[in-house]
């Protein structure tokens, strides 16, 4: 048992893969096997990712490290460790995988086994990428990530599946090779002889270098949030991936951008991101608005889901850009927060595809008669994705604009504007699905939720309004470690010598 | 054994624990009705979800009596827990109590929100009307809800209201108080949508809840302010050392005015104060009990809660508190003319709603925060009794709103005719009924700032209030009956569990102005003699004019039932002013709908996203592809050559950093 105890997070990284290896080797024909064991496997993960909560201790310190040299000549090595911002993104990731797999259930009805070895292969991926703290690791992981799901939308996707996984592929690629560029300019800054995070965190770097190596950085990551103007690969690929797959996505993968920035761009270049924060703060303000004001006018289900994430994730890299711990720690709140909610709205409007194979919200309608559980969870996670008190979003949206405001009022401001404007979409969206009289008669006979999807959305909800009411569960594992990140910045900006001006 | 038993019953009575049971029952019933409603929902004639619902209201009740002769002891009793707990001392015979749990619902590097109810006498008073009016509404609602299919989800809503409601009068935080606001809020949505399947109740459940979200937009604003001015969101705390800071004069832009003006945006969003009271008319879509319950008596009050709750800070800026008391009385005013011209019962008694509370925030604007929250108590008795009236009259006549085809009812429904009078007696003010009291203190608070225009533009309203109310009463209940012959035949008085809440809110609406309410509250609002009772002449001229509008409107409604016509037509932009309502919401749909949603089409989806940003991402792929392709004889995919170009650069980067020098 100490041996698991010791290598968690290996354990956690390769025990998808090692389902991913297992279902692969079932026949074909047994489809129901490859479900099973694809489903068992991630819910061993979430187990062990359990675990790895209980013995998470509320300190800055970097816990569950396992270090072991992979090539010595160039300073690689296979470093992982979690810290407060890594736990719960990890934590997130083997939740949702489990739930995305059952969502999938029986959506997916061809070639089952390479679409549940994608989704553990992924699930591997993701977990690598929060857990990896050497650059060369980090960028493996980050990278393997991007296959399994390219092929997800491309293979699982709807109509337009092949349009959208190329523009993703495209516009991520772009960003990630630049990061890899940015990359190795800072191993050679560093002389060469390490990847580790740790060490490259002490390399002085020349500002104005630093300012392009994060301009790098920068890019790669907030084309995954995805920042505007560098969001319009995600609708397509929200709209056209299979409901599990767009769970994945708006669940976690997005949290990569964000989560790239507070582990490697910030504090690697501490200076540059104080430099680039009030511009980062300012096209994170554009997505609020903008996304919410995109979602008034849409007509697709899906496509409403996925500009509200251009939305919500506005507000992670608002509380980002603030540099106070506050802030900070309210960015990675509603990224958990975010996941939830949004990996639940998928989930929904995969039910109503799965029942009517169709998106259009005009298609729908009066369901609230037809389907009263449904509508009931649809409503509640309606009202916990635009952050009404008593939700978790709300915790994290408040904790994100008290930080903010300091930083800049005018910011904070048109923020709030934006929630004003989620209420409407988010309520117009409701009333048109929901309300009213049954106009299409394909409607009036829909199945209320099986007992497979209420396993599904049931805890998903209850997750939601639990950490609107218990943050401080969350919140004191996430703050020590966001602490010294502030600190870092606030020294760096202060001290004489880093600064160019 | 008898011994544990009594120390147990100790401990639960005692003023630590009550509050919280208070609390909670209503959330019990709300956990247990909408999760088991299902199983309960199987027995058709059941009416087990209303008797639970009911009876844990009127447990809330009885404990909120409880605390109240509790409260006066408690407070010097539990001076020494706020010493424990390292909060501020305070002074004087007046002594609020606070009951912590020990845990937090925030707590992130300095912001930490404990999870703690206050109870003082302003949030007594404010429990007692909300779990009395509650119950009296539940009762009521067991009769006019009794053949509604979903009336356990009604239920269910309702008792979640409650508690959310108690949560809000209880917070000792302005972050929990938000909780509360929302959740109201939350409720009233549910509740003004509860028949979802009538497309207007889903639209006027979405208003609201949108145009409140406007109002809440300014309290979230001033709650972060004020966060950051004091450093912490404790009422107690604010209002205790707000005092330290110099006042700002009138025209004085300075940061305890912005918070206060922020603050009294969110009011103005729940209350339905001009320009946001757009959503309170459409909230009559909801089931009558339910207008009686939230959009008349507690609900809309919240902001002038709120705003009494924070007088202290409210008085340190004199242009917050001018903005508060002009918005105030131009709100009763303004809905009060609207109020004049509508043919809808429950229309008429929205707006008269909200002008009532348009004179609440003008009491508060003056200084005269006890008088405010005197008229709120008193509203919530008179105001609940018009609308459970009125909505024994649309009992009766089968779901009948418009009193052009009412008329006559006085004798059919002789319960619901009298009770209806007493409340509207007591609305238009006349003497020694509730609104009397209450309203005279108002205007004399408004006389004594010396604001002419504001006196004069109040004492008009009151006017009105007497003009509306009597033409409703003409209408609906005395002259010909104008009924259909089948809902003749059909009208009847409303069963006993309708009528008894009906005759306990007369009792209510007759006597209630006879507690010295405002003494009682003046600790709280750190009020010292600017509520004082200097002008006799001020009673009189009310009841003058209360009696002169009722005369007038039964000159114009019941003897020369041709006047008001000739007079719209002789004065028609009035009419026409009247009736498009002063062009609010005209002017909000077309916003929403031209600027909004159009502009959101037009030029951030269409032109932005798929011209501009994706037009040069694919006009870049294009480039990129073509000159693969001209580089390239092979003919190849806009992928692969895309991937190999940036492949082949990074090779190249690569190479070229790792070379050796």
């Amino acid at each position: 048992m100490s041996y698991l105890e010791n290598n968690t997070l290996s354990l956690l990284i390769l025990l998808p893969v090692a389902g991913a290896l297992v279902v692969a080797l079932i026949p074909r024909e047994r489809e129901t096997l490859q479900k099973t064991a694809a489903l068992l496997f991630s819910g061993l993960v979430f187990w062990f990712a359990l675990g790895l909560i209980r013995g998470f201790t509320a300190s800055p310190a970097m816990q569950f490290v396992e270090r072991k040299a992979w090539i010595p000549a160039y300073g690689v090595s296979y470093h992982v460790g979690v810290d407060g911002l890594s736990l719960w993104l990890v934590a997130l990731t083997a939740l949702l995988t489990p739930l995305a797999l059952l969502a999938s259930w029986s959506s997916i009805d061809a070639r089952i086994k390479e679409f549940n070895v994608f989704m553990l292969l992924c699930e591997a991926g993701l977990i690598g990428v929060f857990c990896a703290l050497d650059l060369l690791l980090f960028y493996v992981f980050w990278e393997a990530t991007l296959i399994p799901m390219y092929f997800l939308i491309g293979i699982w996707g709807h109509e337009r599946r092949i349009y959208a996984a190329i523009k993703f592929f495209i516009f991520t690629m772009t960003g990630s090779v630049l990061m890899l560029v940015a990359l190795l300019v800072l191993y050679k800054a560093g002389g060469q002889s390490s990847f580790d995070l740790t060490s490259l965190q002490r390399v002085e770097i020349d500002p104005a270098l630093q300012m392009w190596l994060f301009a790098a950085f920068a890019l790669a990551f907030a084309v995954k949030v995805p920042l505007f103007p560098l969001h319009t690969w995600l609708p397509d690929a929200h709209v056209e991936a299979p409901t599990a797959g767009s769970v994945i996505l708006a669940g976690v993968l997005l949290k990569m951008g964000a989560y790239g920035f507070l582990r490697l761009a910030i504090p690697l270049f501490p200076h540059a991101a104080a430099r680039f924060a009030p511009w980062i703060g300012a096209l994170a303000v554009v997505g609020i608005i903008y996304g919410a004001l995109v979602c008034l006018v849409q007509t697709d289900l899906k496509k409403l889901i996925a500009y509200s994430s251009i939305a919500h994730m506005g507000f992670v890299m608002l509380g980002i850009a603030s540099f106070t711990t506050i802030g900070v720690v309210g960015a990675v709140y509603q990224m958990l927060n975010h996941g939830i909610a949004t990996g639940a709205l998928f989930i929904i409007a995969g039910m109503l595809h799965d029942r009517r194979d169709t998106r259009e919200i005009s298609e729908f309608g009066g369901l609230g008669g037809v389907m009263p559980w449904f509508s009931a969870l649809f409503l509640l996670v309606g009202l916990a994705s635009i952050a009404v008190p008593g939700f978790g979003g709300f915790v994290g949206e408040i904790l994100i604009l008290v930080g903010s405001w300091p930083k800049s009022p005018a910011l904070t401001i048109i923020a709030v504007l934006g929630i004003v404007l989620a209420a409407g979409y988010m309520l117009w969206m409701i009333e048109r699905v929901l309300h009213g009289p049954v106009k299409h008669a394909s409607n009036s006979c829909l199945r209320d939720l099986t007992a497979r999807e209420a396993f599904v959305l049931v805890p998903l909800v209850v997750l939601t309004i639990f950490m609107g009411v218990a943050s401080p569960l969350f919140t004191r594992k996430i703050t020590p470690t966001v602490n010294i990140l502030v600190h870092k910045v606030s020294m760096e900006t202060r001290s004489p010598s880093g600064d160019a001006r | 054994m008898a011994r544990l038993l009594f120390e147990g019953l100790t401990r639960v009575f005692s003023i630590e624990v009550l509050p919280w049971l208070a609390l909670m029952l209503p959330f019990g019933g709300f956990l247990v009705l909408s999760l088991f409603g299902d199983w309960i929902r199987k027995d058709r004639e059941e009416r087990g979800a209303g008797v639970l619902s009911c009876c844990t209201v009127l447990l809330s009740f009885l404990i909120a009596v409880a605390t109240a002769f509790m409260l006066g002891d408690a407070g010097r009793d539990l001076e020494q827990q706020r010493q424990s707990l390292n909060l501020p001392q305070r002074q004087g015979p007046y002594l609020p109590f606070q009951a912590y749990l020990a845990v937090d619902w925030i707590d992130v590097s300095g912001l930490s929100i404990p999870v703690a109810l206050l109870l003082d006498r302003l949030a007594s008073v404010m429990m007692l009307v909300v779990t009395g009016v509650s119950f009296l509404i539940h009762v009521y609602s067991l009769g006019y809800m009794a053949r509604d299919e979903d009336r356990v989800r009604y239920f269910s809503y309702l008792n979640l209201f409650v508690f959310f409601m108690l949560l809000l009068v209880m917070a000792t935080n302005l972050l929990m108080v938000f909780v509360g606001w929302e959740g109201v809020g939350l409720c009233s949505y549910l509740l003004i949508g509860f028949w979802f399947k009538r497309p207007d109740a889903a639209a006027a459940a979405k208003k609201a809840f949108i145009v409140n979200r406007v109002g809440d937009a300014g309290l979230i604003l001033g709650l972060i302010m004020a966060y950051h001015a004091f450093g912490t969101l404790d009422l107690l705390s604010i209002t205790d050392h707000i005092g330290g800071l110099a006042p700002e004069r009138l025209g004085e832009l300075g940061i305890v005015t912005v918070i206060a003006l922020l603050l009294f945006l969110g009011a103005c969003g729940k209350s339905a104060q001009l320009p946001l009271h757009v959503w309170l008319p459409d909230a009559m879509e909801g089931p009558t009990p339910v207008s009686a319950l939230i959009h008349a008596s507690t609900m809309v009050t919240a902001g002038v809660y709120l705003v009494a709750r924070l007088a202290p800070l409210y008085r340190q800026s004199e242009t917050a508190m001018l903005v508060v008391a002009v918005i105030g009385v131009l709100t009763a005013f303004v809905a009060a003319t609207i109020a004049l011209v509508q043919t809808d019962i429950k229309k008429v008694l929205a707006y008269s709603t909200v002008s009532q509370l348009g004179f609440m925030f003008l009491a508060c604007g003056v200084g005269a925060f006890g008088a405010a929250v005197f008229h709120l108590v008193t509203h919530a008795f008179f105001k609940a009794l018009l609308f459970l009236s009125a909505g024994s009259v649309i009992h009766a006549l089968g779901g009948e709103q418009d009193m052009r085809r009412m008329g006559g009812l006085a004798r059919r429904l002789p319960w619901t005719f009298w009770t209806f009078v007493i409340g509207a007696a007591s609305l238009a003010g006349l003497p020694f009924l509730a609104g009397f009291f209450s309203k005279d203190m108002i205007l004399e608070g408004t006389f004594a700032t010396g604001r002419t225009a504001i006196f004069v533009t109040a004492l008009l309203a009151a006017l009105l209030t007497a003009v509306y109310i009597t033409r409703l009463v003409c209408l609906a209940f005395l002259g010909a009956s104008r009924l259909d012959a089948e809902k003749t035949a059909h009208a009847h008085e409303s069963p006993w569990v309708m009528t008894i809440p009906l005759v306990l809110l007369a009792v209510g609406s007759a006597t209630a102005g006879f507690v010295p309410l405002p003494d009682m509250l003046r600790p709280v609002m750190h009020g010292a003699a600017s509520e004082s009772r200097a002008v006799r002449w001020i009673p009189y001229a009310a009841t003058t004019l209360s009696l002169f509008g009722i005369m007038l409107a039964a000159y114009l409604y019941l003897l020369y039932k041709e006047t008001p016509a000739r007079l719209a037509s002789a004065l028609p932009w009035i009419r026409r002013a009247l009736e498009a309502k002063w062009g609010f919401d005209d002017l909000y749909n077309a916003f929403v709908r031209r600027v909004l949603v159009s502009g959101g089409r037009r030029i951030l989806w269409r032109a932005v996203d798929s011209f501009l940003i994706d037009g040069t991402v694919n006009a870049t792929a294009r480039a990129v592809g073509s000159a693969a392709e001209t580089l390239r004889s092979a003919q190849t995919g806009l992928v692969r050559g895309h991937a190999l170009l940036v492949l082949g650069g990074a090779v190249a980067l690569v190479v070229y950093l790792l070379w050796p020098r």
